[in-house]
Order: structure tokens, then C-alpha cells, then sequence
């Protein structure tokens, strides 16, 4: 730990990590943070609409949850289904972030697994039966996803590389890659039109419930892979130090690898969900940037799969609500990009402040977060 | 105590916080019910985008020319999302007409026009209306590629300007065009805005580059530089942002526009633009609604209905006479004396072009269905609302292609 010492050259202020803060205090610090963006949302909206704070988030709970209480659950439905999607990547990357393997290729990931959803849709939906066609779909998009884990996690076992850029270039090969594939078969329309074959049942009138039951799983069960698996342990070995995981014996090369495999087909899985459960077709823009803000999520989940849960819940709850504020005020949809990137500042702010604190020079006065 | 202090602050920063939500869930008054009519716009991108700041721009004027209220979702991408905007539109907003704006949004467009058959669908630019046998989905276009012919002849009066005043020889009479995608909705485009400029320049040739995106601000301003690099004396574009506008403004190359006036922002080579005002169709749509009316399988809106229109001529660019002359050769479209697509004005491959089967009626395949030429003319937009001329005419290069 940082020692104070009575050099004269001594900054203004300097940070210090802090390991003593109580959980409940923490906790204390983040809902205060969350209510406390609330409110600087509402007054932004506030300010920009001229709209009261109430009517401000009627609408934008009229744009979350459209009209509920008349009991049309359309729109809430939509709403799991954007949490599904966000929530499975978080979930991903999060095995891959405990190994401390930045893994940025998740929108890369998720569209190679997409693009195996729809390369079998058309290629062999009118042939194979329905629960056959199924079962190719899921194992060829977890297979796709992770190969494209696979690739920077072997370089990386081997020969050290630079895992953030490498998936990070990884996601724009994935991406032409299926420019090139809409080319082929959208004939220069640039639109593949939806495949009527292979798609997820829909339950009850409702198209998304296979996707969010599927993350809803997911998120049980790598909480407990995490938690309870020796394979999970290793993980956060090797996360801590690879030394260590060496000494006791753990095989590092073969837990980055495994690791990658699992964070990449997961993402994979993802991928199917938006062609097979949601859209029936693929364009570049099938992850839309979620792969990028997932990692937000797993962070501020605290790569716990439950709080991610919440985390992903408020984010989707402010991107469709003020952009529903936004398009009632027939204000540009950047609005809503703005308000969403200063709330997640405003949480990754407040994990700075629970973490570390800040200490100025001489004078004896801690400051507060 | 210190600490005791901060929680009680913080607890009653809470509580005050609290109040404020609880005071304002308290003080609502349900919104009243929609009963009039309501009209919902689904816009691919935003008015940062010419093409949608068009639709948008119509959207409102129509919608307040006949006292319709109107509400719209932007960003909307080509996915599950356009159906899940349209159904927002219904069920939240209450919208008795949808509209949409981008081809990919046509597919999911149907499939909520078969959920909510009592709500009308209308959609710019799609194909299937008149196969899809979805009776409340309707196809709207325009017959632009009058506007651009229209467009072409300010820009070959500009080059014939250019080539009287020695700047450049008959053979240096080039022009380039930055298109988005290699499709009949482009090609159809910038062959007309060709053959207008080859209607009164006759040495004309034209380079095209396609950036793949029909929004992309970087790529179009570099395809726009290359053209200049590459020889073009005149660019036109066929894709939304200010991208290739502004590389013309500072090159100092003279620019025609699309989809709506570029002047402010490019004083000096703005010569004129030509666009689909939509308002003319919104308030077909919406007037067909409330008399009850079926809608139109397939509408194209031409010169005659105001859907095909030339912005203001900024004079200060544009060749002397060149109001006169459009008025003209407008004149001339309108009795039909002159067409477009007049097949004696063009060859493909060095050969006449005497037929064409185009490829009107949508299908996984790309079957070319359809005889296009008659009588010596290629009839655009007559089969079908949108275009779907994409034969490759000589006097144009193709620098490369872009099929997304």
C-alpha cells in the first residue's frame, strides 16, 4: 500500500486503494449512485423536453413497458428480450474477465455465431427435419463462437500476444465475413430477407420467451460454474497469478483455451438467439455494439451473474425509455446514447470511489466519496 | 459521530428522492384516448441522415397540413426491431398507419401488416407489396430518375460551361458519382443523372465508386476525393451524409446534390438537388384512411404529383440558362416526347439495347421476371414502384462494386 512519507515533493492528492470499506456501505454507494443517475435523468429529460419529471418517466415507462396495466405484455416482453441478449454476453465474457483475459471480441463472437444460425437456416432448413435442424443450429453456433475465442486464446497461451487487440481485430473479420455472406445471398439488396426455417418456437404468442428462458439458465448456471466448479476455481486462480497457478499445478495454457472456448461459444449462443429467436435473418449490425457494452455489464455486475442481472436491467430500462422520451420530443436519437453513457459513467464512477480514496497532502482531512 | 452524520445525510437525500417519485406517481392524470387518427414513422436513421431528414421533414408537414397527430421511432435498424417499433407505434402510441422508410424494414413491415390487419402499412422503397397479398401493406416510390435526368442536364450545361471556357477539352468532360450499394436503386439513379448530362454534353463519361453504406460520412467524403484525384470535373452522390457535398466544398469541384439542398453548407460548388418530396404521398395515405379508401398496392409519385422535385438553382455555380433549359427538358418529360430510359440514347456492351427482363417480383433467386423494354423505352417504375433498372451502360465505369 501506498505509504505517506514526508517528502516535500509530495502531490496535491493522491489515491490510495482502499480494501476496508464494508459491504453494506458499498452497497449504500452504488443505490445511491443508481438513484442518483435516475434523477439526473429525469432532470436532463426535464431540461431538453420540457416535460414535468412525472410525465418525463410515465413516458418512459410507457416506452419500457408500454401499456402494462391494460394488460398488453408486448412490450414487456421486448424489454426481457434486450436484457436476455446484454445479459448472455456479460455472462460470456465474464469467465474470460475473471482469468483476467480482456476478451473485447464479443460482438465478433456473437456474429459468427449468428451466421451459423442462418448459414444452416438456409442451407439446410427445407432438408432436415425440425428437432434435427435445431440441434444442428445450436451446436454449429456454440462451435463458431467458440473457435472464434479459441484462435486469440491460443496465441495468447503460446506466444503471449496481445489478447485485447487480437479480439478486437477478430471482430472486424467476423464482420466483413458476413457482409460478404449478406452479398451472396441478398444479391446486392443488402437484405437477406427472414428464412421461414429453423426458427425458435414461439410460446404462447410470444416470440422471445425461448431466448430469455435459454439466459435465464445461463445465468443460474454459470453463476454456479463459477461458484461451485473446480474448473471456476482455476479460473480465478489463474486470474490472480499465473505463477501461483503453475505451482499448484494447474495447467494454465489449458484453462486460457478452455476458458475462451467457453466465453466464445456462450457468445455464440448469443448470436443464435438474435437470428434463430429473434430476427430470422443477419446484417453487420446484428449485435448492434451490446458485445462492447456487455463488458460494461460484467464489470459492473462485478462479474457476479445475479447483480448483472439488475445491472443489465437498468441499462435496457434507460436506453429504450429515454429513447422513448426522445422520439416523443422528436429529439435526435443521440439523446438517448448521452444519457445512457453518462449513467454508466456515473456507476463505473462510484466502483472508483468504493475502491480507492483519495488523500490530499499534509492537510489530514479524508475526502469524501 | 462522523460516520453517523454521513449515513443520516445520505438516508435523507433518499428519502427526498423517494418523495419526489412517490409525489409525481401520485399527480398524474391519464393521458386522454386518442381518437383521432395517428400516423407512426419508423426512420432507419436520424435527421443527421439527408434520406430520413427528407422523410422526416414531409412527415411534419403533411402530418400538420391535415391535422393528423403523428409519432415516430428513429435508429430503428433493419431487424425484428422495425416490427417491434411498429408495434410499439400501435399499442403504446395508438398509430392507425405505420410507415416505414428503409427497403430491409419491408419483410418485418409485413409481418406486423399481418398481425394488426386493421392497421394500414406503408413502405418506401420495398417490392413485395404487389406479391406479398398482405391486403393493409402498400409500396410508395417516386419516379426520381426524372429529377435525376432533370439534375443531369444542370450538371452536362456545367461541363459544357467548363469545356467553352477551356478549363477542360470535350474528352476531359468527366464526371464522378458516389453511390452506396451496386443495386437497381443506385444504378437506376445515376444512369439517369448520366443520361441527362449526356442529353445536352454528348462527350460525357462518368466514374462511379460505391461505399457500401448509405450512410457513412468518412467513406463517401474519400470516395468523393479519390473521384477528384482520379480526374471527375463534376460530382454527384447517391448516399446520405455530407460526406461527399463537403470534399467537393474544398476541393472547389462543383457538386449536384440529392435529397436536398446542400447550399449552406457549400456555397461554391452546390449546383442543385434533386429529391422525393414524400409529402404528397403521406397525405394520399392518410387522406385515403380517413375516407376509407384502399391505399394504393403500388404508388409512384412523379413530377406531375410534386413527389419529384429540384431544389432552388444556386446561380453562383450553375451554367447560365440552366433554369430555362430544366424547364424545358421538363416540359418535354411531362408530354412524353422524352423519356428517360429512350433506349436510342444508350447501348450496353456497344450493342443496342432491344429487351430486358427485370427482376420486378421478389424471390430468393433473382429471377429476371419481367420484360422491361417496349417500344424502344425502358419503362421505370412501371411494374412495380421501385426501381429496378440495373443494366451497366456504356460511357459509365464502375470503379468497383459494393453489395453490402
Amino acid at each position: 500500500m501506498a505509504k505517506k512519507t514526508d517528502s516535500k515533493k509530495e502531490p496535491l492528492f493522491h489515491v490510495v486503494k482502499r480494501d476496508d470499506m464494508p459491504a453494506g456501505k458499498a452497497w449504500l454507494i452504488r443505490i445511491a449512485a443508481i438513484v442518483f443517475s435516475f434523477l439526473l435523468v429525469g432532470l436532463l429529460s426535464m431540461a431538453i423536453t420540457e416535460k414535468s419529471f412525472g410525465e418525463t418517466y410515465e413516458i418512459m415507462f410507457s416506452g419500457v413497458f408500454g401499456r402494462l396495466f391494460e394488460g398488453k405484455t408486448t412490450m414487456l416482453w421486448k424489454y426481457l428480450q434486450e436484457i436476455a441478449i446484454l445479459l448472455c454476453l456479460a455472462l460470456a465474457l465474464t469467465p474470460a474477465f475473471k482469468m483476467k483475459f480482456w476478451n473485447c471480441g464479443a460482438e465478433g463472437q456473437a456474429l459468427v455465431g449468428g451466421l451459423a444460425s442462418i448459414f444452416c437456416m438456409i442451407q439446410f432448413g427445407s432438408s432436415l427435419s425440425y428437432p434435427v435442424l435445431m440441434v444442428v443450429i445450436v451446436v454449429t453456433s456454440i462451435l463458431a463462437g467458440a473457435i472464434w475465442g479459441i484462435i486469440p486464446a491460443v496465441f495468447k497461451a503460446l506466444f503471449n500476444t496481445n489478447e485485447t487487440l487480437f479480439t478486437l481485430m477478430m471482430n472486424y473479420i467476423a464482420t466483413q465475413i458476413i457482409a460478404y455472406y449478406v452479398y451472396i445471398e441478398g444479391g446486392g439488396s443488402n437484405v437477406i430477407n427472414p428464412v421461414a426455417y429453423g426458427n425458435f418456437p414461439t410460446v404462447g404468442n410470444n416470440d422471445y420467451f425461448v431466448n430469455i428462458v435459454t439466459v435465464a439458465g445461463i445465468t443460474v448456471l454459470m453463476y454456479a460454474y463459477l461458484r461451485f466448479s473446480k474448473q471456476g476455481y482455476e479460473i480465478s486462480v489463474v486470474g490472480e497469478s499465473q505463477n501461483t497457478a503453475r505451482y499448484v499445478g494447474i495447467n494454465v495454457k489449458k484453462v486460457i483455451i478452455r476458458t475462451m472456448a467457453i466465453s466464445g461459444g456462450l457468445c455464440g449462443v448469443a448470436g443464435m438467439l438474435l437470428v434463430a429467436g429473434k430476427d430470422h435473418s443477419i446484417n453487420t449490425n446484428l449485435v448492434g455494439g451490446d458485445g462492447f457494452t456487455a463488458i460494461l455489464m460484467s464489470w459492473l455486475g462485478q462479474f457476479n451473474p445475479f447483480i448483472m442481472v439488475v445491472m443489465t436491467a437498468i441499462v435496457i430500462f434507460l436506453r429504450l425509455g429515454v429513447a422513448k422520451v426522445a422520439d416523443t420530443a422528436l429529439l435526435n436519437h443521440s439523446f438517448s446514447e448521452i444519457i445512457v453513457g453518462i449513467v454508466i459513467l456515473i456507476l463505473v464512477g462510484c466502483e472508483f470511489f468504493i475502491h480507492y480514496s483519495i488523500k490530499f497532502r499534509q492537510s489530514k482531512k479524508e475526502v469524501k466519496a | 459521530m462522523k460516520n453517523l452524520k454521513k449515513i443520516l445525510a445520505l438516508v435523507l437525500a433518499l428519502v427526498a428522492v423517494m418523495t419526489t417519485f412517490a409525489a409525481c406517481g401520485g399527480g398524474e392524470t391519464p393521458a386522454p384516448e386518442a381518437s383521432d387518427l395517428k400516423v407512426g414513422f419508423i426512420f432507419l436513421h436520424d435527421e443527421q441522415s439527408t434520406y430520413d431528414k427528407n422523410f422526416m421533414d414531409a412527415a411534419k408537414a403533411a402530418c400538420e397540413e391535415m391535422g393528423v397527430e403523428y409519432a415516430q421511432k428513429t435508429q430503428i435498424p433493419e431487424s425484428k426491431d422495425c416490427y417491434d417499433a411498429a408495434v410499439e407505434l400501435i399499442e403504446v402510441d395508438g398509430c392507425d398507419i405505420i410507415f416505414a422508410d428503409s427497403f430491409g424494414h419491408e419483410s418485418f413491415l409485413i409481418d406486423a401488416a399481418k398481425k394488426y390487419p386493421e392497421v394500414q402499412f406503408c413502405h418506401a422503397t420495398g417490392t413485395q407489396a404487389h406479391t406479398a397479398g398482405v391486403a393493409n401493406f402498400h409500396n410508395a416510390f417516386a419516379s426520381i430518375y426524372q429529377g435525376r435526368f432533370l439534375a443531369g442536364v444542370a450538371a452536362g450545361l456545367k461541363l459544357n460551361e467548363m469545356i467553352e471556357a477551356g478549363k477542360i477539352t470535350a474528352d476531359q468532360a468527366k464526371m464522378g458519382y458516389v453511390g452506396a450499394f451496386t443495386f437497381a436503386e443506385v444504378m437506376s439513379g445515376y444512369t439517369s443523372f448520366y443520361l441527362g448530362a449526356k442529353y445536352v454534353c454528348p462527350s460525357v463519361t462518368m466514374d462511379v465508386k460505391f461505399t457500401g453504406s448509405w450512410y457513412d460520412e468518412k467513406l463517401e467524403k474519400e470516395a468523393a476525393q479519390s473521384l477528384i484525384a482520379g480526374g471527375c470535373v463534376l460530382i454527384s452522390q447517391h448516399a446520405d451524409s455530407m460526406g461527399a457535398p463537403t470534399a467537393c466544398e474544398t476541393a472547389g469541384v462543383p457538386n449536384v446534390s440529392y435529397n436536398g439542398s446542400t447550399v449552406a453548407a457549400c456555397p461554391n460548388t452546390f449546383i442543385v438537388s434533386s429529391r422525393i418530396d414524400w409529402t404528397p404521398y403521406f397525405k394520399y395515405m392518410i387522406q385515403c384512411v380517413m375516407d376509407g379508401k384502399a391505399i394504393d398496392t403500388d404508388w409512384t409519385g412523379t413530377i406531375e404529383s410534386g413527389s419529384v422535385v429540384l431544389t432552388d438553382i444556386n446561380e453562383k455555380v450553375a451554367a447560365a440558362g440552366t433554369a430555362a433549359k430544366i424547364e424545358e427538358v421538363k416540359a418535354k418529360l411531362l408530354d412524353g416526347s422524352l423519356n428517360v430510359f429512350d433506349t436510342a440514347t444508350f447501348t450496353v456492351g456497344g450493342k443496342a439495347v432491344t429487351s430486358y427482363l427485370a427482376d420486378v417480383d421478389t424471390d430468393a433467386d433473382f429471377t429476371k421476371d419481367t420484360e422491361a423494354v417496349e417500344g424502344g423505352i425502358f419503362y421505370e417504375s412501371k411494374h412495380r414502384s421501385a426501381p429496378y433498372f440495373d443494366m451497366e451502360i456504356d460511357g459509365i465505369t464502375l470503379l468497383d462494386r459494393n453489395y453490402g
